[in-house]
């Protein structure tokens, strides 16, 4: 984490605003907002060097609640602007704050792209399978079969995966959080702080209005044990109250499973170590659904790669070390005439 | 040279045109291109049209395949690419096909015969041969076999068959050299350059090059080849180049980005035919210049909001479909109040309409096309010279009044060429980019009472933190609101900024003739060249007809309903459906005569002089 010693050091308090946070009473953005204050407070942040970018949605009015620069951009551009705003000056922070239908659906070419570009930002993207600011339509994270205003009969298109969209578009740093996981998501969110690049951290919010309680199955505190693992590098893939639990691989059938220790001859030796490095390993974890397995969160992916902000920028050094920026000598390259 | 030959003797021109047409493949535009710089750098004035298709290599042989290129130079002042051509080197018979409605009447036509054999003839839709019958009896036509002259004059530097026939578009340049008595070393230097690391096929170019000029110092009195000469144009003193309008542009921007002191970041996508300009920015890596090529248009304009908004310009380019993808995020950097320049390359619409083909039809969508009330300045250029101008103004009202500006530039400045008289950047005027980083009683929208610009205060200022975005602001204190009376003073306030322009940009001027004459013919865009010379015969004849060319197309300047209204009778020529003609109307109440031309080709000076006529004819 990135430790700084700074005179005087904020709180998370430092980073609200003076606007009145206008989510609906209960929803899981206002744990959300409290997770990234205390993040920004925790990893030293300055308010002037960090901007804050969103797309639209209930999630986007979240520049407006963080006392840093912030940008409320249009549908689902977010990842485009934010990369113009990282271009241009690449000593900022940027966070990018984006919906499951801002970040997956209008602007699912934008977050493709920033995520292949490895531009050197923070993305989260909250999931609640659901389109909250137009009053309940289903996404393209709803559970097949969702009912809403505008499928009354039920969704049949396949939802998508936020982090397998992710690995797929080339992302090196997929990491998980849950709205409410005060403790877990701050730790998430500094990872991803500290990572060099297009860092993408899903996280499931609970929408109380249109989709209440769609993440219970594994997002209840007392179920929590039994149903989440909190990814560690270098350590074993264990859960379970009683850490009897964990996940295996299965060579026969190239696929992971969750078993008890203890059980059909698992022992603690057989529980797959994370390893956020590699991208099979991350993409079979991204994959594992409850209730059949627990949910994994934490920082499930991560490498170092160069960002395309570092990329462009020591391009135009160098140039700018070679060549010479006399405008004048630059329009009287080639064949140029003179008029006595 | 045989002197006492009456075909080597040089007849004095004012100003010739020239068309080169062949197969996409054929090297025409390099041809048109390189004749074009040594007919620059012997003095004369002159002014270019390529005219290709859309396909990068359409089938050989056919008459949609055609690729073109028209020079129009004269010892005179020339501002347009010439009604028509003089000379037309068709290098097949689909070239033939398509060039030859266009020639002048009695103009001469070297075509290569070699290529006009039974397969071209059936692709170009000829079911006899054209130089065999009488159809081309109106032109003088002189037959050469190019394909043939050059297989020989290569013949030494053992190229493959297919190489060999590729350097018949130099044979024929050093035909054409030898015609208006053109010095053939720029091109050799030039051949020499490009093909420094395949120095055989220099060579080989070099040798056709020079046969076609020896073929014509050969040429006998009976042939229909003649020498010309054409003298130097009076210009003023200064050091020259040519330009065509979208390198133009990209130095425009560059300029006004140094003399404001602004570092310039443009986000594009590729489209025809505003993609050179993605290119030439992109070569300015030196200057600090960030290109961006992003993963669409849309992506392309946020990019440029984003950088604008982080505190450099940020610039976006694309063409009409593309501009119509920005639309939205254009309206955000309108409620945001952000400096964002947008170049619009206009070409032929709706839809993917005529892509490598010139039309000034998204007027309206540069000044009326979004959402909302929703202004933004618009600029036009009317050359590719004038395209360096309008990108340093574009930098300095975007920066000035923080607001977009739309650049409409079009396919035929884009590509067009002309002679431009180098400026010294130590000269231009330099403009003072405001940042604001004062926190006393700052909020985002605290206006300058002079400009109206909000305050620009950018990320990585301490005490100036601020949040914007597309809902509206309150105006004390750049909050979110949805008060109503705030919506409708923000509304006011964003016309006025823009309106308020009018008092920072040059007043209209009637660039020939006189305020309050009989006729007047305005015009914007790249219609310039062909309605000077049209006003300038017009005038000639004795016909009391004026010139008034709009730059300023947003918004209009503030003397231009008074001048517009002190002429009798206006037309308004444009290359679209009327869409300046509704503008002025709807503003003025103007009752102007709708001159239109909706072809994809730019308006000749005839189709101008005959409207002049009429129109002038109606009144007496």
């Amino acid at each position: 984490m990135n430790e700084q010693t700074d005179v005087k050091k904020l709180t998370f308090k430092d980073f609200e605003t003076d606007q009145e946070v206008r989510w609906c009473p209960g929803c899981g953005d206002y744990a959300i907002l409290k997770a990234v204050q205390m993040t920004l407070a925790n990893i030293g942040a300055t308010p002037e060097n960090t901007v804050f970018v969103s797309g639209i949605g209930c999630s986007s009015r979240f520049p407006y609640y963080v006392e840093t620069y912030g940008f409320h951009t249009i549908h689902g551009r977010a990842p485009a602007v934010a990369t113009g705003v990282k271009l241009a000056n690449p000593d900022l922070d940027v966070w990018l704050v984006t919906g499951d239908g801002d970040g997956l659906s209008i602007g699912g070419n934008h977050m493709l792209h920033v995520l292949r570009r490895n531009v050197n930002m923070q993305i989260m993207l909250f999931n609640n399978e659901i389109y909250g600011l137009t009053k309940g339509q289903y996404s393209p994270t709803s559970k097949l079969g969702t009912r809403s205003p505008s499928t009354p009969y039920g969704s049949v298109d396949l939802p998508l995966s936020p982090c397998a969209f992710a690995l797929g578009a080339g992302a090196r740093f997929v990491a998980r959080g849950i709205d409410t996981g005060l403790k877990e998501l701050p730790l998430t969110l500094a990872r991803a702080k500290d990572h060099i690049g297009a860092s993408f951290v899903e996280i499931f919010q609970n929408c109380i209005v249109f989709n209440d309680k769609t993440f219970e199955g594994f997002t209840l505190k007392k179920e929590a044990a039994n149903t989440q693992i909190y990814a560690e590098h270098g350590k074993p893939l264990i859960y379970g109250k009683d850490r009897d639990k964990g996940l295996i691989f299965n060579r026969d059938k190239f696929a992971i499973e969750a078993a008890v220790i203890g059980e059909n001859g698992v022992t603690e030796e057989d529980v797959l170590i994370h390893d956020e490095t590699n991208k099979v390993l991350a993409q079979m974890l991204v994959e594992l659904k409850s209730p059949e397995f627990p949910v994994v969160c934490g920082v499930i992916y991560c490498v170092e790669e160069e960002s395309y902000d570092h990329a462009v920028h020591k391009q135009i050094e160098d140039a700018k070390k070679n060549g010479n920026d006399d405008f004048n000598a630059l329009i009287r390259k080639g064949r140029t005439w003179t008029v006595e | 040279m045989n002197v006492q030959n009456p075909a080597q003797d040089f007849d004095e021109l004012d100003s010739v045109c020239v068309r080169f047409a062949g197969d996409s493949g054929d090297g025409m535009q390099l041809t048109g291109t390189q004749f074009s710089v040594v007919t620059a750098l012997e003095g004369s004035d002159l002014s270019t049209f390529p005219d290709f298709p859309a396909e990068i290599r359409a089938p050989v042989g056919t008459t949609f395949g055609v690729s073109a290129f028209q020079i129009n130079f004269g010892s005179v002042e020339v501002s347009t690419a010439g009604d028509e051509p003089d000379v037309l080197v068709a290098m097949n018979p689909a070239a033939l096909k398509v060039s030859l409605p266009g020639l002048r009447k009695g103009g001469l036509i070297i075509v290569d015969e070699g290529a006009f054999n039974k397969r071209n003839l059936d692709k170009a839709g000829y079911f006899d041969n054209p130089l065999e019958n009488d159809s081309l009896s109106d032109y003088q036509i002189q037959k050469l076999d190019i394909t043939k002259m050059t297989l020989e004059s290569v013949k030494d530097f053992g190229l493959g068959n297919k190489d060999a026939v590729r350097s018949k578009n130099m044979w024929t340049l050093g035909l054409v050299l030898w015609m208006f008595g053109r010095p053939r070393k720029p091109i050799t230097d030039w051949l020499e350059e490009k093909f420094k690391k395949i120095p055989d096929v220099a060579q080989a170019n070099i040798a056709a090059l020079n046969a076609g000029h020896a073929y014509g110092e050969t040429v006998e009195a009976s042939s229909n080849l003649h020498r010309y000469h054409i003298g130097k144009h009076k210009e003023e003193p200064g050091e020259y180049r040519t330009v065509n309008g979208n390198q133009a542009l990209a130095w425009g921007l560059l300029a006004g980005s140094k003399l404001g002191e602004i570092p310039l970041m443009l986000g594009s996508y590729p489209i025809t035919p505003a993609s050179s300009l993605l290119h030439a920015l992109s070569s300015f890596k030196e200057f600090g210049v960030i290109t961006f090529q992003a993963e669409d248009e849309i992506a392309a304009i946020c990019s440029a909001i984003g950088a604008s908004f982080a505190g450099s310009l940020g610039v976006t380019s694309s063409s009409g479909p593309g501009i119509a993808l920005k639309t939205e995020a254009i309206g955000l950097a309108i409620s945001t109040e952000l400096p964002v320049v947008i170049i619009d390359i206009q070409r032929a619409g709706p839809s993917t309409g005529m892509p490598t083909k010139t039309e000034q039809s998204d007027l309206y969508q540069a000044v009326c096309g979004r959402n909302g009330d929703a202004p933004v300045v618009v600029l036009a250029t009317s050359n590719p010279q004038d395209c360096f101008d309008v990108g340093i103004e574009a930098v300095r009202l975007a920066t000035k009044y923080m607001t977009p500006v739309m650049v409409l530039s079009d396919g035929y400045i884009a590509n067009a060429s002309e002679p431009w008289k180098l400026p010294d950047i130590d000269k231009l005027e330099k403009f003072q980019v405001n940042f604001c980083t004062n926190p006393e009683g700052f909020h985002p929208f605290k206006r300058d009472p002079l400009t109206l610009a909000r305050a620009w205060a950018k990320p990585g200022t301490p005490g100036t933190l601020h949040r914007i975005g597309g809902i509206e602001k309150s105006y004390d204190s750049g909050h979110i609101s949805y008060d109503p009376a705030n919506h409708q003073k923000m509304t006011n306030i964003r016309a006025e900024k823009i309106a308020n322009i009018a008092n920072d940009i040059s007043e209209q001027s009637v660039s020939q003739g006189n305020e309050g004459s009989k006729l007047a013919v305005v015009g914007w865009g790249s219609t310039r060249g062909a309605i000077h010379q049209a006003v300038k015969r017009a005038r000639g004849e004795g016909i009391d007809v004026s010139h008034v060319h709009i730059g300023n197309i947003w918004p209009l300047p503030r003397n231009l309903e008074t001048l517009l209204k002190s002429f009798d009778k206006v037309i308004i020529a444009e290359m679209n459906n009327g869409q300046m003609n509704h503008l002025l109307r709807a503003e003025y109440l103007l009752d102007a005569y709708s001159l239109t031309k909706i072809t994809g080709q730019p308006f000749k000076i005839s189709e101008i002089l005959e409207c002049i006529r009429v129109q002038a004819g109606e009144r007496s």
